[in-house]
């Protein structure tokens, strides 16, 4: 992976966030507009096709060099369905489906589909099946998680456009774990995100003469809100280079991992960072609760930490010898 | 955003095969361990293994060949200590000179230092402790009050040192002490340095401290008027705090910050392989070491490049010791202690007595904590 050009994209998209999206977006677009000026900002980019195949006409990119641009979009706190345009785009190259211009979504066959109802295409993957559907084709019941995104059941009702098969490679549960590995990286840019509400308001709401900052015990419970941010980030990252390194199916461990770690650190730092916005972190008014409920929303999307604990268990019980043996035969030694 | 920056790579090449070296040795010796010398882990002491470890030229590996070193990567030595620690195999008696005290004279000691220390600390000969806690110094680690004042050929060393690991089995301490008074107004971090110390020399008294287990692994060390040569400082006069401070990324971010309890945890999964039940609770204490083996591996790299991450390595520290410490409890939820094989039980009973260490040794969760909300401007 070259670390420049994966920071330079996330760069370029959290520039665009800046403009084009802040809060108000995050309330229009929970309030049931799609937000127009946010996604032509953002998919002016050219980054759907960021982990196309260069053959196939995308970047070529790394799920690795995507995870700090999924970072800055969920420190925005996911305004468009970029992460699901990304992620619809690399499953369809996998299957050798041209990806359709707009806005794109993918779900897995009976999961309710992320921003359905706004889709232009939605790619429906039914075990290692791609199937690519126009809007026109699909029926909407429409539902939201708890954060009000759009999460919306689909009826078929008209043929696909095009159908694939993923190879083996990506595996049969390849759209779970692409969506594990989305929601990871945009969890730990929203835990940065809600950090940083945090802190702002610890060093400025001021009790018994002083910011509450200065309190130790505000301090250490700041300071473990850090820790398992970082946690996030470094296991998304790692999940990435995972699955740049043995494709999808072979990183369902490592995915696994970082789903768990970010599940975890968003319970835990949610309920910091409610604790120290008190009563004000509460309000529709302030922004902290449109990250704490996409960081519980999340959680549930791409496998929970029920899920993946019960998976990586039975993964660890079934590998014969030591655990450490298992842990370390995964690390990617490069070819010599 | 926190800065936090963490750099992951790959493993080094020759990395498989020199693990596969590793198991080899280990195969040969772990026969002799009790699941208590398990469960020891870095606190095991033993001198003999150590010399065999030496001699593979798996301690100072990092080291240039003219002290005895192997010239080898850091990421390599990562790998020999995580080998070292997954196995619980008894490394107390090199841990210390080869993570703390013998980067510290390579780095700052006099070429005479170098000459005389390093190659018998990687032969096995030297064993290190750390000299920093005092009766009324803890975590204010700078109120400490030994004194070592300069006299004609030397030093005179007086004042006393506290849970000082292994000291009664050490050959020698590298112990922080006053060398002058703070200056007027100024810090109290001013004026210490950084000291060697023969453990056998005339007036040093060990006196060990039993623990809660029964056994004496610390110990109370006094210093009553031992004369130590000029020689006996390492670096600057006065520099000591800097000194003692410099490397804390090296100390604080390695494996042995979150595996302590590992064997632990590897005849838990042997014991409750085929309980489909136990799966969530062992697949959450599995991806939680994946994640921070992958943050101390990725803080290994950014050492090896020459970063200091500092406070990174404080983040690690707190989430791994959290984790290693939290684990006879895991274990315990998921098989009733009476019902545990006995080298599983008798790992459980041993780590749930002494874990409550993991969290203090090598800076408290507390200060820990403190350096993070440093970082994030809140202090």
């Amino acid at each position: 992976m070259d670390n420049g050009i994966a920071a330079e994209l996330a760069e370029q998209v959290a520039r665009a966030l800046a403009d084009a999206a802040d809060v108000t977006t995050l309330r229009a677009l929970e309030g049931g507009d799609f937000p127009a000026s946010a996604w032509e900002a953002l998919s002016g980019l050219g980054l759907a096709t960021a982990l196309v195949p260069e053959a196939q006409g995308g970047a070529g990119l790394g799920f690795a060099d995507a995870v700090p641009l999924l970072e800055a979009l969920g420190h925005a706190g996911a305004p468009v369905p970029m992460a699901e345009g990304i992620g619809a785009a690399a499953l369809l190259g996998a299957a050798g489906i041209e990806a359709p211009e707009g806005v794109l979504t993918f779900a897995a066959a009976g999961a309710p589909v992320p921003w359905g109802r706004h889709a232009g295409h939605v790619v429906l993957v039914d075990g290692a099946r791609v199937a690519l559907y126009a809007a026109e084709a699909l029926r909407w019941t429409e539902g939201a998680n708890i954060a009000r995104e759009p999460r919306d059941v689909p009826a078929v009702t008209g043929a696909p456009v095009a159908e694939g098969t993923l190879p083996n490679a990506w595996g049969a549960e390849a759209a779970r774990s692409v969506a594990a590995l989305l929601r990871s990286a945009q969890m730990a840019g929203a835990l940065q995100a809600a950090l940083s509400l945090a802190v702002e308001h610890a060093n400025t709401r001021k009790q018994f003469g002083r910011p509450i900052g200065r309190f130790q015990a505000v301090q250490q419970q700041l300071a473990v809100f850090a820790a398992e941010t970082s946690a996030a980030s470094v296991a998304a990252a790692a999940a990435a280079r995972a699955a740049d390194a043995r494709g999808i199916a072979d990183a369902a461990f490592e995915i696994g991992c970082a789903k768990v770690t970010a599940g975890e650190a968003a319970a835990r730092c949610a309920a910091i960072a409610h604790q120290v916005l008190a009563a004000m972190g509460i309000t529709e008014e302030h922004a902290l609760h449109h990250f704490t409920r996409r960081l519980w929303s999340w959680r549930e999307e791409g496998g929970s930490e029920r899920f993946w604990t019960a998976r990586i268990g039975a993964t660890v019980q079934a590998a014969p010898g030591p655990l450490w043996s298992f842990l370390t035969s995964r690390d990617q030694e490069p070819a010599a | 955003m926190t800065g936090l920056r963490f750099d992951l790579r790959d493993p080094p090449p020759g990395a498989a095969a020199l693990r596969a070296e590793v198991r080899a040795f280990i195969a040969e010796h772990e026969h002799r361990w009790t699941p208590e010398v398990r469960a020891r882990s870095w606190m095991g002491f033993d001198r003999d293994f150590t010399r065999a470890v030496g001699a593979r030229g798996w301690i100072g590996m990092c080291w240039p060949k003219q002290y005895g070193g192997a010239e080898r990567s850091f990421l390599e030595r990562i790998i020999v200590l995580e080998e070292m620690l997954a196995a619980g195999a008894p490394v107390g008696a090199h841990w210390i000179g080869d993570r703390q005290s013998g980067p510290l004279i390579l780095r700052l000691g006099t070429e005479a230092q170098r000459q005389k220390f390093l190659p018998k600390i990687v032969s096995g000969d030297y064993a290190f402790c750390i000299g920093l806690s005092e009766p009324d110094s803890g975590s204010d680690l700078a109120s400490l009050r030994t004194r070592a004042d300069k006299v004609d050929g030397g030093w005179k060393l007086n004042g006393r040192k506290i849970w000082t690991t292994f000291g009664h089995l050490c050959d020698w301490m590298i112990a922080l002490v006053r060398t002058s008074p703070p200056p007027e107004g100024g810090s109290k971090h001013q004026g210490l340095s950084q000291v060697l110390v023969d453990l056998k020399a005339p007036g040093v008294t060990i006196r060990p401290i039993r623990d809660l287990v029964g056994e004496e692994g610390f110990n109370e060390i006094t210093f009553d008027e031992v004369m130590l040569p000029e020689d006996a400082l390492i670096g600057q006069e006065g520099a000591g705090w800097a000194q003692a401070t410099s490397e804390l990324a090296f100390e604080r971010s390695g494996p042995d910050r979150y595996l302590s309890s590992h064997p632990l945890l590897e005849t838990g999964i042997e014991a409750l392989r085929s309980d489909a039940a136990a799966a969530p609770a062992l697949g959450r204490e599995v991806a939680r070491l994946w994640t921070l083996r992958s943050m101390s591996t990725a803080i290994a790299g950014m050492l090896q490049d020459g970063d200091d991450p500092v406070r990174q390595a404080a983040l690690v520290k707190d989430l791994g010791n959290d984790f290693e410490q939290a684990l006879p409890g895991a274990m315990r939820a998921l098989r009733d202690v009476e019902e545990m094989p006995e080298a599983m039980r008798r790992m459980h009973d041993y780590l749930t007595q002494i874990n409550p260490t993991f969290s203090l040794r090598g800076g408290t969760r507390e200060i820990m904590r403190g350096i993070i909300a440093r970082e994030l401007g809140l202090r």
